[in-house]
C-alpha cells in the first residue's frame, strides 16, 4: 500500500473553505446565491414531522378494533386539541359512555381497524440551519440548503467535543509547552475561543465554562479528565453532540503534548479575530475531524496564488510527527526511507523510516506511526 | 463463467471491498488442485474524492497482474473471461463491507422469540443490527417511533406471530413503522426496503399499512411454529435487497455488480457461509472469530446431540482493536485488561495510550510492552464478544420442553446456549491482531485465553483474511473453495488439550503420552496451573502432522468422556504445536499480584510468546 503513513492534519493560514449547510429533511432555503452571511444567519429552515402519540381507542372504549372507526368523532386528517374527545362509545341506552381523549394537540394520522389504535401526530418542530461561517452563499441546493464559502485560516484538530460555536480568539498560553489551568482563565475570557499549549486541565475546562468561554483549542487532554468531564468513558470517537457548555478542539492527542508550533503561531497571529470552531469528530469511515476556521476578508470568486500542495507522500526531509510510543509527539524530519521491511522491538515486520529529531538524534520508526506535517 | 462447467474452471479472481482496503486474490488449478497464487490490495475508493468502488477494485487487480504477470484486464479495464494461458479469469466474484456494510433494524413481537429469530436472520445474512424493536421491549410506542425514524437503516425486517396466531401485535408494529415513515441511509430517492416475514394471516393488514410508504417484500414466516425457525427465505431476501437497493445506491456498485459472476455478498455473510460449509463437510463443530478495528464477529456451528449443524453469528459492534479499542477497555475495565499483563502501568498513561490508538487507528506497536498490552486488550475483546455470542446462540426460547426425571437433573432450560466448549472441534481466528501477530504462539494464546476451550480443540488462524472471498466461491465452486481454505487460507496452529476441573497448584491434572511422527514419544504429567508446549508441526505438504496420543485426566478432571476417564486418538499439530493447558476450567488467575505475574511469565516463556530476555527485563523494569 502506498500510503503506509497517516496523512497529516491540515494547518494553513489561507485557503478557500466551503461548507455545505443542509437540512435534515427537505424545506425552504431562505438566502440567495451571492448573499453575504455571518455565522448566525439562518440559511434554511424546515419543519420536522411532529412526535407521534398512539392511543389505543379500542381498549379505552372497550370495543372491538373493527368498531373503532364508527366510534370516532374525529376523522383522519382532522386537527384536535389536547384533551379533546376524539372517540365515544355508543353505550347501552346511553347510560354508560366511554370517551377517548387526545393526549396531545395535533392531527389524527391513522385509525386502525385491526389494532384499534389511533395515531395522533403532534405539531411540527421547526429546524433551522445557520451559516456557521462568515462568508458568501456560493451554491443553493433547492429545498435542501446552501454552500457557504469563505477565505480563511484553517486548523484541523485530531479530536474534539461539542458542536459549532464562534467567538474572538484569545491566546492564553505563552508557549506551546504551557499547561492551561483554571488560574489563567478569568472573566475576560467570556465569549472567546481560548488557545492553550500542551494540555488543558480538568480545572481549566470547568473554569472556562463558568466564565462563559465558548471554546478551547489546545494540544492535549488527559483521557482521565475527559472521562470525568463527560461523566462517562468515551468508547468510540464519534462526538459533536455533547452539550457541556463548551466546544473543545484537541490538535495533537491525549496526554500532555505540545501544540505544533505552526498551529500555535497561526492562532496567535489571529488573536482577536473571530474563529468558527466545531468539535465534531468521527474516526470511522467518512472521517470527520474537529476544526478551527478563521474567516478572512477577500473576494471568493478570485483564485488566490496560494495553491494546496499535492500530497506527494513522504520524502527525505519531510517534516513529521511521531504518533505512537516510544517517541510519541516528537517532531522531526525524515532522514532516510529504507525500502525493505524491518523487524521492530515487538518483532513485527514493518516498513520503517529513519527520523532525525530537532536535537540531532536519530531513530527508526514504523511508517505507520508517523504523521506528515505540512511545510 | 458463462457456459463453463465446474471442470473448465481453472482461474478464479475474487475481491473483498472492505471499509479501508480492497483485497484481491487469484486462485489457479494446477496439478490436480486449486491453490492461492497471489493476493493484491489497494485502498477502497467508496468515499470522496473517488466515490467509485471499482477504482479500488481495479487497483487491487492491477497489483495481482503485476505480481503474477497474468493479464486480467483488457485495454478498456474490463475483466477478460474465460482464461487462457496467461490471460483472464474464469470466475470473478466479490464481497463488500464498504460504506459501513449492511445496516438493518429488525422488529418482532416478543423480544426473546420472534424478534430474536428476526435478529438471527439479519445477522446470519451479514447485517449489522442497529436496534431490535419488540412489542415488549419496554419502550413506549412514541419512543419506538422516534428510534425508527432516527436510525435510518438500510432495510427493516419485520416479523411476529406464528402462522395462524394473533395478528394484532405484528400489525401494530407495522403501524409504528408506517408512522415513523423511515428514510433509507443512502439517499432519499427511493423507498426504504422492508421485509415482512411474520404471521401469514397478517400479510394483508401489514401490506395495507406499509405499501405506500416503504418498498415492502413479503416472505415466508421466519417462525412459522414456535418450535421451528425458518430463516432461509428472509436471509435470501435480505441478500437480494442488499444487491438491488443498498449496493445499487453505493458509488460504483452498479458497475461492479455487472462484472461479477455471483451476487455481491456482505462480507460477514460470506464468512459465515464458508464456516458453515467447512463444518458441514467435516461434520465438526466450529467457532470462527473475526476481530477487526471496529467490530468483532463470531460465527459458530454446533450440533447438539448429533443434530444438523446450527449456525449462529453475532456482531459485537463496538468491540474492536482500533476504532473501538477504547470501548473494549471501558467494557472490560482496567483490572480485567491488566490481569493479562505481567507488569504495571500508570492508569493515566495507559488511558492516554489507548485513546491515542483510537484517534490514530492505523498505528502499530513498536515496543514489546505495547504489543503485550494490545494482546491483553484483544483477549478481553474476544472474551466479551464470546459472552455475547453464547447468550445469543441458544436453543429456541419460548418452546415448552417435555421433561423426564433425567432431564430435571441436567438443568437444561428453554433458551440454553448451544455453545459447548467441550464438544467444540475447531476454533478459527482472523483479523489483524490474530492474523498478523509477530509470533503464531501469540495468536494461539489469545485464542486460548479469550475463549478458554475445553477438552480437545484444534486452533487455526486465517492467514490473510480470504474467508469472505472463499465464502462466495463456495456457492459457485465448493471444491475450489474448500481446497484453498484448507491449504492456503488456514494456518493450522495446533491443538489445545484443556481438562475441565479445579485443583490445587502443583497437583496432577492429567498424564499424557504422544507418539510423534519421527517415532519419539513424549510423555509425562501436567500439574495444576501448568502449561506445556509440545512441538508437532506441519508436514512437507503444508498440512498438520498427526500423532497418536492418549490423555489420562486425574480424578475430578474431564476431557470429554467424563471425570477421570481416559481419551485416546489422533491429534493434529500445527505451527505452534500441542498446547497442554493445565490451568483448569473454570479458569482463574491468581489474585495475588506477585504470583499472578510469576504465572503469566511462566506461561509466556513456556509458550514462547515473547522473546525471553526482553520479557524478563520488561518485568524487572516495572
Amino acid at each position: 500500500m502506498t500510503h503506509a503513513y497517516t496523512p497529516g492534519l491540515r494547518v494553513t493560514n489561507k485557503t478557500k473553505i466551503t461548507k455545505n449547510r443542509i437540512l435534515p429533511l427537505k424545506g425552504d432555503v431562505v438566502v440567495s446565491l451571492g448573499d453575504k452571511v455571518t455565522p448566525d444567519t439562518v440559511v434554511a429552515r424546515t419543519e420536522l414531522p411532529g412526535p407521534v402519540e398512539p392511543i389505543n381507542v379500542a381498549n379505552i372504549l372497550g370495543v372491538p378494533p373493527e368498531d373503532v372507526f364508527e366510534a370516532m368523532i374525529k376523522k383522519e386528517g382532522e386537527q384536535v386539541e389536547q384533551g379533546e374527545i376524539i372517540a365515544k362509545s355508543k353505550s347501552f341506552f346511553g347510560l354508560f359512555t366511554s370517551v377517548a381523549k387526545a393526549k396531545i394537540t395535533g392531527t389524527i394520522e391513522n385509525i386502525s381497524r385491526i389494532t384499534g389504535q389511533v395515531l395522533l401526530r403532534g405539531a411540527p418542530m421547526p429546524v433551522e440551519v445557520r451559516a456557521y461561517l462568515e462568508g458568501e452563499v456560493t451554491e443553493v441546493f433547492e429545498n435542501e440548503g446552501v454552500a457557504v464559502t469563505t477565505w480563511g485560516a484553517f486548523v484541523q484538530g485530531i479530536f474534539g467535543i461539542g458542536g459549532e460555536v464562534h467567538g474572538p480568539i484569545k491566546v492564553i498560553s505563552s508557549s506551546v509547552n504551557d499547561i492551561l489551568t483554571e488560574k489563567e482563565i478569568d472573566d475576560s475570557c467570556k465569549g472567546c475561543v481560548l488557545v492553550g499549549g500542551a494540555l488543558v486541565t480538568a480545572g481549566g475546562l470547568h473554569k472556562a465554562i463558568s466564565v462563559g468561554a465558548v471554546g478551547i483549542v489546545v494540544g492535549g487532554l488527559d483521557d482521565k479528565d475527559l472521562r470525568d468531564f463527560l461523566g462517562y468513558d468515551l468508547g468510540v470517537a464519534i462526538t459533536g453532540k455533547e452539550e457541556k457548555g463548551i466546544t473543545l478542539v484537541v490538535t495533537e492527542g491525549f496526554g500532555e503534548i505540545m501544540m505544533a508550533q505552526k498551529t500555535f503561531d497561526l492562532l496567535k497571529s489571529k488573536e482577536g479575530e473571530m474563529a468558527c470552531i466545531n468539535g465534531a469528530t468521527q474516526i470511522r469511515a467518512g472521517v470527520i475531524r474537529p476544526e478551527v476556521v478563521i474567516p478572512l476578508k477577500g473576494d471568493i470568486s478570485k483564485e488566490d496564488t496560494i495553491q494546496l500542495q499535492e500530497n506527494v507522500g513522504l520524502t527525505i526531509g519531510s517534516p513529521i510527527r511521531v504518533i505512537r510510543e516510544p517517541y510519541f509527539g516528537k517532531l522531526g524530519k525524515v532522514a532516510s526511507l529504507p525500502a525493505p521491511l524491518q523487524k521492530l522491538e515487538s518483532e513485527s515486520y514493518a516498513r520503517v523510516l529513519e527520523v532525525e529529531f530537532a536535537d540531532g538524534k536519530k531513530a527508526i520508526i514504523p511508517r505507520a506511526n508517523v504523521e506528515a506535517l505540512e511545510e | 463463467m458463462k457456459g463453463l462447467s465446474q471442470e473448465d474452471i481453472k482461474v478464479i479472481l475474487a475481491t473483498d471491498c472492505g471499509s479501508t482496503t480492497t483485497k484481491a486474490i487469484l486462485i489457479e488449478y494446477h496439478d490436480g488442485e486449486y491453490r492461492l497464487i497471489v493476493r493484491g490490495e489497494a485502498p477502497t475508493t467508496v468515499e470522496a474524492p473517488f466515490e467509485d468502488v471499482t477504482m479500488g477494485v481495479l487497483n487491487a487487480i492491477g497489483e495481482v497482474e503485476e505480481l503474477t504477470g497474468r493479464k486480467i484486464l483488457d485495454e478498456e479495464n474490463k475483466i477478460i473471461s474465460p482464461s487462457k494461458e496467461k490471460t483472464g479469469t474464469d470466475i470473478y466474484i466479490s464481497t463488500s463491507s464498504a460504506g459501513g456494510g449492511l445496516q438493518m433494524m429488525v422488529a418482532g413481537v416478543v423480544r426473546s422469540m420472534t424478534a430474536e429469530s428476526a435478529e438471527r436472520a439479519a445477522l446470519g445474512a451479514g447485517a449489522i443490527v442497529m436496534d431490535v424493536i419488540a412489542s415488549n421491549d419496554k419502550r413506549l410506542p412514541h419512543e419506538q417511533i422516534e428510534r425508527i425514524r432516527h436510525l435510518r437503516p438500510d432495510m427493516i425486517l419485520l416479523s411476529g406471530g406464528i402462522d395462524g396466531g394473533t395478528t394484532t401485535h405484528v400489525v401494530e408494529l407495522a403501524e409504528l413503522i408506517s408512522a415513523a415513515d423511515p428514510k433509507p441511509r443512502l439517499g432519499s430517492s427511493y423507498n426504504l426496503p422492508v421485509i415482512y416475514a411474520g404471521n401469514v394471516d397478517a400479510r394483508e393488514a401489514v401490506s395495507e399499512s406499509l405499501k405506500d410508504k416503504t418498498a415492502l417484500d413479503i416472505v415466508d414466516n421466519l417462525r412459522p411454529v414456535l418450535e421451528r425457525e425458518n430463516l432461509i427465505p428472509a436471509r435470501e431476501k435480505i441478500h437480494d435487497l442488499f444487491m438491488e437497493h443498498v449496493m445499487a445506491q453505493a458509488p460504483g456498485y452498479s458497475k461492479l455488480m455487472s462484472w461479477t459472476d455471483a451476487p455481491i455478498m456482505p462480507t460477514p455473510g460470506a464468512v459465515g457461509l464458508i464456516i458453515k460449509t467447512i463444518s458441514d463437510l467435516e461434520n465438526i463443530e466450529t467457532v470462527g472469530v473475526d476481530i477487526g478495528g471496529a467490530t468483532t464477529d463470531i460465527f459458530s456451528v454446533f450440533r447438539p446431540e448429533g443434530s444438523e449443524g446450527i449456525f449462529n453469528r453475532t456482531v459485537s459492534a463496538n468491540l474492536g482493536m482500533s476504532y473501538s479499542i477504547s470501548n473494549v477497555f471501558a467494557e472490560a475495565t482496567l483490572p480485567n485488561v491488566m490481569r493479562w499483563v505481567p507488569f504495571n502501568m500508570d492508569e493515566r498513561n495507559l488511558r492516554n495510550r489507548i485513546k491515542n490508538k483510537m484517534i490514530r487507528p492505523t498505528t502499530i506497536p513498536q515496543m514489546l510492552e505495547e504489543l503485550i498490552m494490545e494482546q491483553a486488550i484483544a483477549k478481553e475483546a474476544l472474551r466479551l464478544a464470546f459472552v455475547q455470542h453464547k447468550s445469543f446462540a441458544t436453543v429456541l426460547k419460548g418452546v415448552q420442553q417435555q421433561r423426564t426425571i433425567a432431564d430435571a437433573f441436567e438443568q437444561t432450560t428453554s433458551g440454553a446456549t448451544l455453545v459447548n466448549m467441550m464438544s467444540l472441534d475447531m476454533l478459527v481466528g482472523s483479523g489483524g491482531v490474530l492474523s498478523h501477530a509477530p509470533r503464531r504462539q501469540q495468536a494461539a494464546m489469545m485464542l486460548v485465553d479469550g475463549f478458554l476451550p475445553e477438552g480437545v480443540t484444534r486452533l487455526a488462524v486465517d492467514s490473510i483474511f480470504m474467508m469472505p472471498q472463499l465464502g462466495v466461491l463456495s456457492t459457485l465452486h465448493k471444491k475450489a473453495a474448500t481446497e484453498v481454505f484448507n491449504k492456503d487460507c488456514l494456518i493450522h496452529l495446533g491443538v489445545c488439550i484443556a481438562p475441565v476441573g479445579e485443583g490445587k497448584e502443583g497437583r496432577e491434572v492429567m498424564s499424557y503420552k504422544i507418539e510423534l511422527p519421527d517415532g519419539k514419544i513424549e510423555e509425562g504429567s501436567i500439574m495444576f496451573g501448568q502449561m506445556k508446549l509440545i512441538k508437532l508441526g506441519l508436514g512437507k505438504d503444508g498440512l498438520p502432522l498427526k500423532a497418536k496420543a492418549e490423555f489420562n485426566p486425574a480424578r475430578g478432571f474431564n476431557l470429554g468422556r467424563g471425570k477421570g476417564n481416559r481419551i485416546e486418538g489422533t491429534i493434529s499439530g500445527g505451527v505452534v504445536g500441542v498446547i497442554l493447558d493445565g490451568r483448569g476450567r473454570p479458569f482463574n488467575l491468581p489474585t495475588d499480584a506477585k504470583t499472578r505475574v510469576e504465572k503469566l511469565k511462566e506461561w509466556m516463556l513456556e509458550m514462547e510468546n515473547y522473546p525471553a530476555k526482553e520479557l524478563e527485563s520488561l518485568i524487572k523494569q516495572y
